[in-house]
């Protein structure tokens, strides 16, 4: 098996604007949580079209609305989607969804509910849906060089058997795909608690780092804020304990081996923001599997490595999420989840850089079109991060 | 067989990476960072992904694993004892 180059290519969907995808979603997208039923019913109506539910978008305010927004558009945005139909229960913010989306060149179209009810609008959004999945399904793949690639990342029910195996094997992939040009991303704010010096002293900038360290104190704070205990129940979790993890200072140590041993942090972004250049980046995010990954999505990742220890079993509505294992209970216990073992490291049958390489040539089958094990199995995990209360 | 791993030589506490470790059982390590055996004999069983200490701990002691500070002990723990939440802790929150 060849390592990674910089004459490496994958087979990918070239959008409007330039962007390539791994996947050719059309994805109807509710603006809230009223208008999943309709989006459902459009879904069930069309083959191919994808609803995206999620329970949100009523009566927020301020940063918390803006994050909602910009996760929605951003994940309309992916270059993993083809087309998108967004239904709100009004106009007003279906429009700037709409508006916000079409950006990107990509066939969109919105329809607010109100003064039309479910059942007119079902009808009229499920022929637009069926003119884009027919559309979306003539685009052919073209070859694509590796540095095309945004690929993200994130660990979840670690065990210690992630940060001797499975985190490492990530890092070792991400050392490899630096150099090559490819868009990264690591985040888990909290679970970096007890590695956060080692971090800061990755940042290539002292700027960089100063931005790291104001994003992880400001994190800290939110947890002074509002623990009611030690939060030694929260983090490590019940499973990460259960899996022999004692302290989030181990928990975070095995989980910045992700980051590898040569990989710079370039820059940090924000909650759903977008990168804009090639290389490592740090977002301030929930360590809370389904919303990061949902947050990688909306950031316009399109691939996602995801080791885990106990069995995590997550998987997104947009991005294939690529599950790696270094414990060989969970592998023969949890087989059908697991795209990649790496227990053979933990034996010393291994090395990193093989497990690593084939890492990445699993990555590489998937971005080609090759289904995740989530997939085959219909996760499709979309959940959005709030920031506090309603209005 | 490797039947625990440590990351660094400075390590005090180890991973078991196979199932089924008994008491009194002689156990060999591999150190990754330096790939190189050590061996204990296991004072405890120890379910796999768990921690045993490799050298006799005192409680207060800080707990070094990937050469790192990982918290610290409550109790006494001998090498070779299961290491985990009973007798470990954080420094943080």
């Amino acid at each position: 098996m060849a390592t990674v180059n910089s004459k490496t290519t994958f087979w990918g969907y070239k959008r409007e604007n330039g962007r390539v995808g791994v996947r050719n979603h059309v994805i109807i997208l509710p603006v809230d949580d009223l208008s999943n039923a309709a989006c459902e019913a459009v879904a069930h109506n069309i083959k191919g079209a994808l609803a995206i539910p999620h329970p949100y978008g009523r009566l927020q305010f301020g940063a918390d609305l803006d994050l909602h927004f910009r996760t929605l558009i951003g994940a309309g945005s992916n270059p993993n989607v083809a087309a998108v139909v967004v239904i709100g229960i009004e106009d007003g913010w279906t429009q700037d969804i709409v508006k916000a989306i079409a950006k990107t060149g990509k066939p969109v179209t919105g329809f607010g509910i109100e003064l039309h009810g479910d059942h007119d609008t079902i009808l009229r959004a499920s022929k637009v849906a069926k003119e884009y999945v027919q559309w979306a399904s003539e685009l052919q793949r073209v070859e694509c060089p590796i540095s095309d690639l945004w690929v993200s990342t994130k660990c979840g029910e670690s065990d210690t058997t992630s940060g001797c195996g499975a985190n490492p094997t990530v890092g070792n992939a991400f050392d490899k795909l630096e150099p090559l040009g490819v868009t990264m991303v690591f985040g888990e704010t909290t679970e970096i608690t007890g590695g956060e010096k080692i971090v800061a002293e990755r940042c290539a900038t002292p700027e960089v780092a100063k931005q790291f360290m104001a994003m992880f104190d400001r994190y800290q704070a939110v947890v002074e804020r509002h623990k009611t205990s030690d939060l030694s129940d929260s983090q490590p979790t019940k499973g990460n304990i259960a899996g022999g993890l004692t302290t989030i200072e181990e928990k975070a140590l095995g989980n910045i081996q992700k980051i590898g041993k040569t990989c710079k942090v370039i820059g940090c972004i924000d909650k759903a923001e977008t990168p804009t250049k090639p290389g490592l980046w740090f977002m301030d995010s929930s360590s809370a599997a389904a919303e990061m990954v949902t947050l990688c999505a909306a950031s316009g990742y399109v691939v996602h490595l995801f080791p885990t220890g106990q069995g995590n079993v997550i998987g997104n509505a947009i991005l294939p999420v690529i599950k790696l294992c270094a414990n060989p209970r969970t592998v023969r216990t949890m087989s059908e989840h697991i795209d990649h073992d790496c227990s053979g490291l933990l034996q010393r049958e291994k090395n990193l850089d093989q497990t690593g390489d084939e890492l990445l040539d699993v990555m590489l089958r998937t971005c080609n079109g090759r289904l995740t094990a989530a997939e085959a199995l219909g996760h499709r995990e979309f959940v959005l991060t709030r920031l506090y209360e309603s209005a | 067989m490797i039947h625990f791993v440590l990351h660094s030589p400075q390590d005090t506490v180890a991973v078991v990476v196979v199932e089924g470790i008994k008491a009194g059982q002689d156990l060999t390590g591999w150190i990754m960072d330096e790939d190189r055996m050590i061996n204990v004999k296991a004072q405890s069983d120890i379910p796999i992904g768990h921690k045993l200490a490799v050298k006799d701990l005192k409680s207060g002691d800080t707990v070094i694993k990937y050469g790192e500070d990982m918290g610290k002990t409550i109790a006494d723990i001998k090498a070779g004892a299961h290491a985990h939440v009973h007798n470990i802790k954080t420094k943080r929150w």
